[in-house]
């Protein structure tokens, strides 16, 4: 009874803060810089007339409140994000070719920095003071205090200018070779710079935490009991100390994913991957509000739902949620 | 050990019916700022011996002295064009043009280009940029602004962060709910996404730049001041201040927030390097002030007139490196501030 009502309140937060992040959007970019109809006119050179037109398509002659938000949450619920300035075509077309490579890149870049982050912290946390540790927490936090931007510039002088190891750019060869497994060993080959300059961007940070995670932990009487039951090491930090140190990571790494995206836009754009980081750097560089909009909304509700995820795996993972 | 004990001596003597100490009777103000300047001390002296700490400290104090000594070290006139330039473009790193063997080469496609003989010197310790510019005076006058933002940044966030924090963990009820509603919200939106809708639409200078980042960072630092705020709240002191009739105000200036600033100081320093890192990002991704050069201002620069692709590494790599080291030094201290105050951490 207790899990379903906390799903349930979670849920409603979730919503709440999605709600909260529309009427931002919408008081971002249609109340503060004033007429939309008047940029894009700007920007397309239109007539008089045809900015006319435009006024009354985005319903800029009504009210901005209620009618004009109404339209605009009607708009949005229905997918509908708007035309983009400079390719006069619809952003959720354009989001939805690029989202792909975004998906792609972060995805491998967090499964690879949180598995290693995790293996580097519980080594270090557990022999806390020696070599090892002292050394990782060294190079953690070296790592974590390098602005992903910058390594991803020095990766990609070295190995792709310099060496010419790998492709300095792009996410496939144009145009991509013939045969599915050179294609993906094409594509591998052009992941392979973003996705290390995001993996060495986020494994410190990882560690880090990971390593004051489990030095809560090992404090913990039940750790100490363990201990006391006489059982090896290895075990004691197996199954006692590990699995609970890491219920914090579960949240962090959900709560780091918004970072992790803001590192992704700057990557993708150093390495110019067609994902949707190069895409909103394009947008700020053009002044394109409505493609800047749509991506703001996606990215925050991406956030949100994987917020609630989090919350539903926090269910699973610790039982005192469920009795609450 | 925390910078402050949790139970004042003063009050506890009174309170249990003791007979007065032998000394002769100092104000109450003397004695808390006895006792406040004796846990400092004794906060110092375990930092000190904090290997990671002292070292993030010393970075730390170089970079602002950096910062502050800009004039002194080269002059600002040096970060633009200087005489003599045109030969010097994209120098590596100690290296100056010998102008008596400038001869002009001729390039694919017709054009020419002035090429020459190089040698040692320290005239541009750390090479110049395509357009002659000394990399070194940027770099020591872009301390300035990457500090300059990532200071002011953080006291805004921490002013939000502990007024949000505080009245929401102080006076519970309608207030908390709304504060910390507010609070969740920020926490949850992803802050590149916030910040790059809001510089975009606010436009790039220096000031929006630093709005940008405080209002996308005060939003952990106010959750952590309320949790401590909520566990100071009914401790005893606070009880016998409020019998004794002490104001709302007086509480929350003179027993909450003594109690909660050493949790805040760490996060402080920490949210520093974040929000310097976050300069850098949004200076990256076009949305920096143009016309103040900081490091991530540089690096933008660089990267868009081709450093990259022309293969001066050293055009990208000191503000690169001058960022890393900053934020090192800021995370440095603030990891071992919080191995000190957070007493989960201590050693067993």
């Amino acid at each position: 009874m207790g899990a379903w009502k906390y799903i349930l309140k979670k849920f409603f937060q979730a919503f709440l803060t999605l709600l909260f992040v529309l009427a931002v959007n919408f008081f971002l970019f249609r109340v503060l810089p004033g007429d939309p109809a008047k940029s894009v006119a700007r920007s397309l050179k239109l007539s008089l007339e045809d900015t006319q037109k435009l006024r009354v398509e985005f319903g800029l002659d009504q009210p901005v409140f209620p009618n004009q938000f109404v339209l605009y949450v009607e708009n949005t619920v229905t997918g509908n994000l708007g035309t983009s300035y400079i390719t006069a075509r619809p952003v959720s077309e354009a989001i939805a070719t690029r989202v792909w490579w975004t998906l792609l890149l972060v995805g491998t870049s967090t499964v690879l920095a949180t598995g290693l982050g995790i293996i580097v912290g519980i080594k270090g946390a557990w022999r806390r003071g020696g070599t090892f540790d002292v050394g990782s927490l060294g190079v953690s936090l070296t790592l974590y205090s390098m602005p992903e931007g910058w390594l991803g510039m020095m990766l990609l002088t070295f190995f792709a200018v310099t060496l010419h190891v790998f492709p300095a750019g792009q996410a496939q060869s144009a145009p991509p070779p013939a045969g599915a497994i050179p294609q993906f060993v094409d594509i591998l080959n052009h992941l392979f710079l973003p996705c290390l300059t995001l993996t060495l961007g986020y494994i410190g940070e990882y560690s880090i935490i990971m390593r004051a995670s489990l030095l809560e932990t090992i404090n913990e009487d039940f750790v100490g009991t363990a201990r006391a039951k006489g059982l090896l090491d290895k075990n004691v930090r197996r199954h006692h100390a590990v699995p609970n140190a890491l219920l914090p990571i579960v949240t962090l790494v959900v709560l780091n994913f918004g970072y992790i995206l803001g590192g992704a836009i700057v990557v993708e754009y150093v390495f110019s991957y067609p994902g949707l980081g190069a895409f909103t750097v394009e947008a700020i560089n053009a002044n394109d509000f409505p493609v800047i909009q749509g991506v703001f909304l996606l990215t925050s509700a991406a956030v949100i739902f994987a917020n609630f995820i989090a919350d539903l795996l926090y269910v699973y993972l610790d039982p005192r949620v469920r009795e609450v | 050990m925390s910078l402050i004990p949790n139970e004042p001596l003063d009050s506890s003597l009174m309170l249990r019916g003791s007979p007065p100490p032998a000394a002769p009777p100092k104000s109450p103000r003397r004695i808390a700022w006895d006792r406040r300047r004796r846990s400092l001390r004794e906060s110092w002296n375990t930092f000190r011996e904090n290997k990671i700490g002292i070292a993030g400290l010393v970075m730390l104090c170089i970079f602002i002295a950096i910062a502050v000594c800009a004039p002194l070290i080269v002059p600002h006139k040096q970060t633009e064009i200087t005489s003599g330039s045109s030969i010097n473009k994209l120098m590596p790193p100690l290296r100056e043009a010998i102008p008596s063997t400038c001869h002009e080469v001729s390039q694919e496609g017709g054009s020419t280009k002035i090429a020459c003989d190089t040698k040692f010197s320290m005239r541009y310790p750390m090479g110049t940029d395509g357009f002659g510019r000394s990399i070194f005076a940027q770099w020591v006058w872009g301390a300035r602004i990457s500090l300059l933002i990532g200071l002011t940044a953080t006291v805004i966030a921490m002013a939000v962060g502990a007024v949000v924090g505080i009245s929401g963990g102080f006076f519970g009820g309608h207030t908390d709910t709304f504060m910390n509603g507010i609070t969740n919200w920020f926490l949850v939106i992803p802050w590149i996404a916030l910040a790059i809708a809001m510089a975009s639409v606010l436009g790039p200078s220096l000031l929006n730049i630093i709005l940008v980042i405080a209002i996308t960072s005060w939003a952990s630092s106010a959750r952590l001041v309320r949790s401590q705020t909520l566990s100071v709240r009914n401790r005893n002191y606070v009880e016998r201040a409020r019998a004794l009739g002490a104001s709302n105000w007086h509480i929350i200036t003179r027993d909450i927030l003594p109690n909660v600033f050493p949790i805040i100081f760490a996060n402080t320093i920490l949210l520093v390097a974040l929000a310097i890192l976050s300069e850098t990002t949004l200076s990256i991704i076009g949305l920096g002030d143009p016309t103040r050069v900081s490091w991530g201002q540089m690096l933008e620069r660089g990267f868009n007139a081709g450093a990259s692709s022309l293969g001066a590494w050293w055009w990208l790599f000191f503000p690169g490196a001058g960022i890393t080291l900053t934020v090192l030094g800021f995370a440095m201290c603030g990891y071992a501030l919080d191995e000190i105050l957070n007493p989960r951490l201590r050693k067993r």
